[in-house]
């Protein structure tokens, strides 16, 4: 789409997009074609030279046992993050629909979790679950379960996927709750008249009019997972125990910055610039196609 | 069978109770860990590493807020809650300056290189700093930016979602509104202040919001650069409080810590809600 009636000149328009080509070009491409170049190259010890390695850096990083077993790990991660946050937000969304007075109320009580940073979540969460002082692992004790996410591996994992989870279940429960809001009532209406009950036309009405909205929040809490959850993992578990909750996007911090390995955390950069290409793609793929029934 | 119908569709009768009672359950869920945090903000140590912790809040409220706002642990917490105003208010403003501008000249001028430099702009939506830490570091270190506000807000002023929104917005003011300024002899400029920036008004709140919240929330920019404790932002500062060895941390202090870094969020959400749904919806498409 473009404007039938623009201004003329060109250096006005040169200067006022300027700052921002300028912001780009220092802070965002200039350091991405930094990763780019590093990730080709391994600094020697005392980081004064380095030696070109073409792709040297990615076939060890492929071949390593860590890098591989980060990337299952991001993967049952993400997954488990995007469940645990869009369940439970398309019940409250449903239940919040079927109200007609109140569901502003519930609405206002629900989604400000949101406003709650990643890395704030993490720390109450560590709070409840902590080893000595933590309500939820003191009672779980007294149950005769022994708590302990520092030493065990799943709890560990529990607990930085519900921790990431919590916030997210506002922002999801906002979207499915519009969406609920604008499905047809004389559909539903129709459907009921029919002798339909309440689950089967939620499974065979309502879910699939909610797929465009189901198949955005898929994407979106994914890409969230990835990039947006490094405060909880860095609060909560520091990445282990070890390295049973390291996400690739904690690996490209503990690698570049406490291992102080620049051609392995930058390989490690572009390999998620790839993966941050490829769901973009799949995101506007779906803006084009509209996921239907 | 009229009111059987009624009774399903329109939500009520003797599931609508059960349906509050799962609706208060769930606020409840929700809630909860932020409850308890309040509760540990308001109690002594002693209270805290003698579990189990009480479940209604104590009589220390003030002297623990007193503590974490001008002592906290390694730096004054009112000084981190600045740090993070700043922070937070410059990346949102920064933004939607840069956006404005930008999104204008793309949209009312044909000028060269106009498409590359859209597809320029186009190109930073897909990669967070999360991927780009190292070499951003480095170039921020070179600048000399390590501790300050500008090392905090330039890298993270880098993205093109505003531009997008607002390139979108002003492709729908109407063409005659242009027309019109020109045959009068407005300049761009004069058109861009007079017009376009008044009709973007709820575009910019909205956005403001959103991007306010952004930029509170950050962790992982300011833990790199922000190495000298008088420059940590609250959010990444609770961390910092932890003690390095096996000894308690100071749970009272850290709670209330952690309740005033929701506060200033909560409120702009709570308070902009309208603003915030709309923000979050426009921001997302």
């Amino acid at each position: 789409m473009e404007k039938r009636v623009t201004f003329k000149g060109w250096m006005l328009p040169l200067l006022l997009i300027a700052p921002q080509v300028f912001i780009s070009a220092v802070f965002f491409f200039y350091p991405a074609g930094q990763a780019v170049w590093q990730s080709l190259f391994i600094p020697d010890p005392f980081g004064l030279s380095s030696q070109f390695v073409g792709l040297g850096n990615f076939e060890y990083l492929l071949n390593d046992r860590f890098y591989r077993a980060s990337f299952v790990t991001t993967a049952i991660f993400s997954i488990l993050v995007t469940l645990c946050s869009m369940i439970p937000a398309l019940f409250l969304a449903v239940l919040a629909d079927r109200l007609i007075k109140g569901s502003g109320t519930y609405r206002t009580l629900l989604i400000w979790p949101y406003a709650v940073a990643p890395a704030v979540a993490g720390v109450l969460w560590l709070f409840m679950f902590n080893t000595r002082v933590g309500v939820v692992s003191w009672y779980l004790g007294q149950l005769g379960y022994d708590w302990n996410h520092v030493l065990n591996d799943g709890e560990a994992m529990g607990l930085v996927v519900v921790a990431s989870a919590w916030g997210r279940i506002s922002y999801n429960f906002l979207f499915f709750f519009a969406a609920l809001q604008a499905v047809p009532k004389s559909v539903i209406e129709a459907a009921a008249i029919d002798g339909a009950h309440f689950w089967r036309r939620f499974f065979t009405i309502v879910l699939p009019l909610l797929s465009p909205t189901t198949f955005f929040l898929l994407v979106v809490n994914v890409v969230y997972s990835f990039f947006e959850t490094f405060g909880v993992i860095h609060t909560i578990t520091g990445g282990g125990p070890q390295q049973a909750t390291t996400i690739l996007v904690y690996k490209v911090f503990s690698d570049g910055f406490v291992g102080q390995d620049l051609g392995s955390s930058s390989a490690q950069s572009v390999i998620l610039l790839i993966v941050v290409g490829l769901l973009t793609v799949l995101q506007f793929k779906y803006i084009e196609k509209k996921v239907h029934y | 069978m009229a009111r059987e119908v009624h009774g399903m569709v329109e939500k009520r009768g003797s599931s609508l109770w059960l349906t509050h009672v799962f609706m208060i359950a769930g606020v409840f869920v929700i809630f909860f860990p932020i409850w308890l945090a309040f509760v540990a903000s308001t109690v002594t140590q002693e209270a805290i590493i003698r579990p189990p912790m009480p479940v209604w809040p104590g009589d220390q409220f003030l002297i623990n807020y007193k503590n974490a706002l001008f002592s906290g642990v390694n730096v004054p917490v009112a000084t981190m809650l600045l740090n993070s105003l700043i922070m937070a208010v410059g990346i949102a403003v920064g933004k939607i300056v840069i956006s404005l501008l930008s999104a204008f000249a793309i949209v009312y001028f044909r000028f060269p290189g106009r498409n590359l430099f859209f597809w320029l702009i186009f190109l930073t939506l897909m990669l967070p700093v999360e991927v780009r830490i190292v070499p951003t570091y480095e170039v921020v270190a070179g600048f000399g930016m390590l501790n300050s506000y500008s090392g905090l807000i330039f890298p993270l002023i880098a993205s093109a979602t505003a531009t997008f929104l607002f390139r979108q917005f002003f492709l729908t003011i109407p063409d005659e509104l242009a027309e019109a300024a020109r045959v009068d002899g407005a300049s761009p400029m004069r058109f861009f202040w007079d017009i376009v920036v008044p009709m973007s008004r709820t575009n910019v709140a909205a956005l403001f919001v959103i991007l306010f919240i952004y930029g509170w929330n950050q962790y992982l920019w300011p833990l790199l650069i922000t190495t000298d404790p008088e420059m940590n932002t609250i959010v990444m500062g609770i961390k910092q409080m932890f003690p390095s060895g096996d000894d308690f941390a100071h749970w009272p202090t850290i709670m209330a810590t952690s309740i005033l870094a929701m506060i200033p969020p909560v409120i702009v959400v709570i308070s902009m809600q309208k603003l915030f749904v709309r923000g979050l919806v426009d921001s997302e498409k």
